[in-house]
């Protein structure tokens, strides 16, 4: 029997020969759109591949990507990333976060400059080790800045769970979780966005199930297509709502089938409602305040709570991006990250002045790095 | 040599300072120039020379394939390698911390004089320091070198419209391997550093003759910064293939899972070379006698199209620039 190689799971999701036969069949198909279609990936990871791959430059001119907002570290608004840092230069913290959190810049300073000062700050690959890391150090206090959609919520309410099962005490978290429907709400609301389907992210709805999508066609008789994140998901996904477009229907499809049921996950589900609550409101970065569209932590953990634990050290006041920043604009589809004024001059990724530069997972961040060939 | 563990008297410059060096360092490197113990060593080249330094930390100390002293030896020797020229003479300074096992020190020496086979190059002076516990991460090595040209003119600035651009081996092993190694990422793998001496094979393509215009080790930065920096300097356009990049599984793997892109990853014996047109075929066959290089590819070629830009080209027609990496490499979120 053949042993299975890692290669196996993603060569087919990569074959040339798939990707172009995708190309031109939704070439063929979108002859048939009697308007423009503009389809937005709500996913940062989408819009990586979209740019990585040059899936964009594969495309008839009359179908446009929109880039979305869903990149958690992109979204993040300065004064939570000023809490991130006030929390590190608070004595005997160690702050853990994931990824590239550490090197985005809040009002007057970013993680990746205050651990150059010398304070303790750790990038994770999995919070799993942060019980470890409690527990080697019981001296501190180890305050998780926890960040991501619904993806990575589920494995901070495990680790919640475990630190209140094995004792736990010096293990605080900063909540930062967001979802991602409320957003997409807010940005079919305003007239002016230009949005006609959306991608919707594969492992979000791993977790969550595709039903959290469903009113999307059925308010906006907009289709969702939910996609995994290899080239030849995505040309997959927009052949099916090109489809979906040309027959006249608006319905949530699951081309990412390989893992998303319509129920999610629903451990992990239970897993987040046990030991997490709605917040009333939340502060997008480039967007604003959206009701309901974060998560915090419920009353009976609060004990845990670094929000609660550390209220003293933490300041609230809302802090709004550069002035020239049209990264709201970008993110609604009424602007490409080249048409901004600062792009790639007085805002790139090492200087980021808005929220789409910030991650290589922003808009403007992916068609720096990899786009302006043709 | 008594005592397990580097004391702070080792580096102080008496007797326990002179028994580390004569126990140690001299019964491994021995050379009549290192022995004479002068305040310098004295040399006599017989051509141009080239001359480089480079200091070496990297955690952890060994890893997969190689150890710090290993990459310190490699590392300047292909340095040298790289402007054509055959590495005679290193010096080696080492800064130990207080504490550090004398063995893993040992074992570091020789490392260092092992891979100093391979190149014929002789450590002919040096330094020792030891450092109080916490003001050092275990031992700094840093090496000299000077090398004798064997062949001129090798630089970025004189890459050529057409030129063919090949790379040695397969890419970002170093960065891969160091990144399993660490703390933090639990991962079975037999993955191993690239880390190697390249001398042989640089000499064996400028002994038949291939043409070469531009050479370096794809080191921290990895593939992409050579790449770009070759385009900057020449003011030309570096495109490639990315079905011709080798790219081994295990590094793919940990590529996949982490976020990260091959291109960016370190490597430590892994080199990029552009050569004439109507060299490449025999530069392929040269490097194909070293192991270390059976996975040469030919994987693009230098032109006009976009001035001072790597451009890579997918094989379903889509093509983006390959831009230097930014900052550090952080794994990806979801």
């Amino acid at each position: 029997m053949k042993t299975l190689q890692l290669r196996d799971l993603y060569d087919r999701f990569r074959d040339p020969a798939t990707i172009k036969g995708l190309a031109a069949l939704i070439a063929e198909d979108a002859k048939r759109l009697r308007e423009p279609l503009h389809i937005m990936e709500v996913c940062g990871g989408h819009t990586h591949t979209i740019m990585k791959y040059g899936l964009n430059q594969l495309l008839p001119e009359n179908i446009e990507f929109v880039h979305g907002p869903g990149c958690p570290v992109c979204i993040m608004p300065k004064e939570r990333i000023d809490n991130a840092v006030e929390l590190a230069n608070i004595d005997g913290v160690i702050l853990c976060t994931l990824g590239d959190m550490i090197r985005v810049p809040g009002s007057g300073s970013s993680l990746a400059n205050e651990r150059a000062k010398g304070r303790d700050i750790r990038s994770l690959y999995s919070p799993l080790d942060l019980i470890e890391i409690a527990k080697s150090n019981p001296e501190k206090r180890v305050v998780y800045f926890a960040i991501g959609f619904e993806t990575t919520t589920p494995m901070t309410a495990a680790v919640i769970k475990r630190a209140v099962k094995e004792g736990v005490k010096n293990l605080f978290f900063h909540i930062n979780h967001v979802l991602v429907p409320p957003p997409m709400h807010i940005l079919m609301a305003d007239e002016e966005a230009k949005i006609d389907a959306f991608i919707g992210p594969a492992h979000v709805s791993v977790i969550t199930g595709s039903k959290i999508y469903e009113p999307f066609p059925e308010k906006y008789s907009t289709p969702v297509v939910v996609s995994g994140f290899e080239p030849v998901d995505v040309m997959h996904s927009i052949a099916m709502i090109v489809k979906q477009k040309i027959e006249g229907r608006a319905e949530v499809e699951v081309q990412y089938s390989r893992s998303v049921s319509r129920e999610g996950n629903v451990a992990a589900q239970r897993m987040i409602e046990e030991t997490m609550e709605v917040r009333e409101s939340f502060r997008w970065r480039g967007i604003g305040d959206i009701e309901k569209s974060a998560l915090r932590l419920r009353d009976e953990y609060r004990d845990f709570d670094a929000e609660a634990v550390f209220a003293d050290y933490l300041s609230h006041e809302p802090i709004d991006d550069h002035k020239l920043c049209i990264c709201g604009t970008i993110l609604k589809g009424l602007a490409k990250p080249y048409e901004c004024r600062v792009f790639g001059k007085a805002c790139t990724p090492n200087t980021p002045l808005g929220s789409c530069m910030v991650s290589s997972e922003g808009a403007c961040n992916a068609y720096y790095r990899f786009g302006g060939v043709s | 040599m008594s005592g397990k563990e580097i004391q702070l008297s080792q580096g102080g410059g008496g007797e326990e300072m002179n028994s580390l060096i004569h126990g140690l360092f001299y019964k491994h490197f021995s050379n009549d120039i290192l022995t004479a113990a002068e305040d310098a060593a004295v040399l006599k080249p017989e051509g141009k020379i080239a001359f480089t330094t480079d200091s070496f930390t990297v955690s952890p100390i060994f890893f997969g394939g190689g150890d710090i002293g290993k990459l310190a030896v490699a590392g300047t020797v292909n340095d040298l390698a790289m402007m054509g020229a055959k590495p005679l003479w290193l010096s080696a300074g080492f800064i130990i911390e207080e504490g550090f096992a004398f063995g893993d020190l040992e074992k570091i020496v020789e490392s260092m004089a092992k891979e100093l086979e391979k190149s014929g190059a002789k450590i002919v002076c040096g330094d020792t320091k030891v450092v109080p516990r916490g003001s050092a991460d275990g031992i700094f090595i840093n090496t000299s070198g000077i090398g004798e040209l064997r062949s001129e003119g090798i630089s970025a600035h004189n890459l050529r419209v057409d030129d063919v651009i090949i790379v040695s081996r397969d890419i970002g092993r170093h960065g891969a391997a160091i990144m399993m190694a660490r703390e933090g990422i639990d991962l079975q793998s037999d993955l191993k550093s690239d880390c190697e001496t390249l001398w042989p094979a640089v000499e064996a393509m400028i002994d038949s003759g291939v043409r070469i215009r531009a050479m370096r080790d794809a080191t921290r930065g990895g593939l992409a910064a050579v790449l770009n920096e070759w385009a900057e300097a020449s003011g030309l356009c570096i495109e490639i293939e990315e079905e011709q990049l080798p790219v081994c599984e295990e590094v793919r793997g940990i590529c996949e899972m982490l976020g990260f892109e091959p291109y960016d990853l370190a490597n430590e014996g892994t080199f990029i070379i552009s050569v004439h047109p109507d060299d490449a075929t025999l530069a392929l066959e040269s490097l194909s006698e070293y192991p270390f290089c059976a996975d040469a590819s030919i994987i693009g070629s230098v032109s006009r199209e976009k001035r001072g830009k790597v451009i890579l080209r997918s094989p379903w027609g889509s093509s983006r620039y390959l831009e230097l990496p930014k900052g550090e490499l952080l794994p990806r979120i979801c």
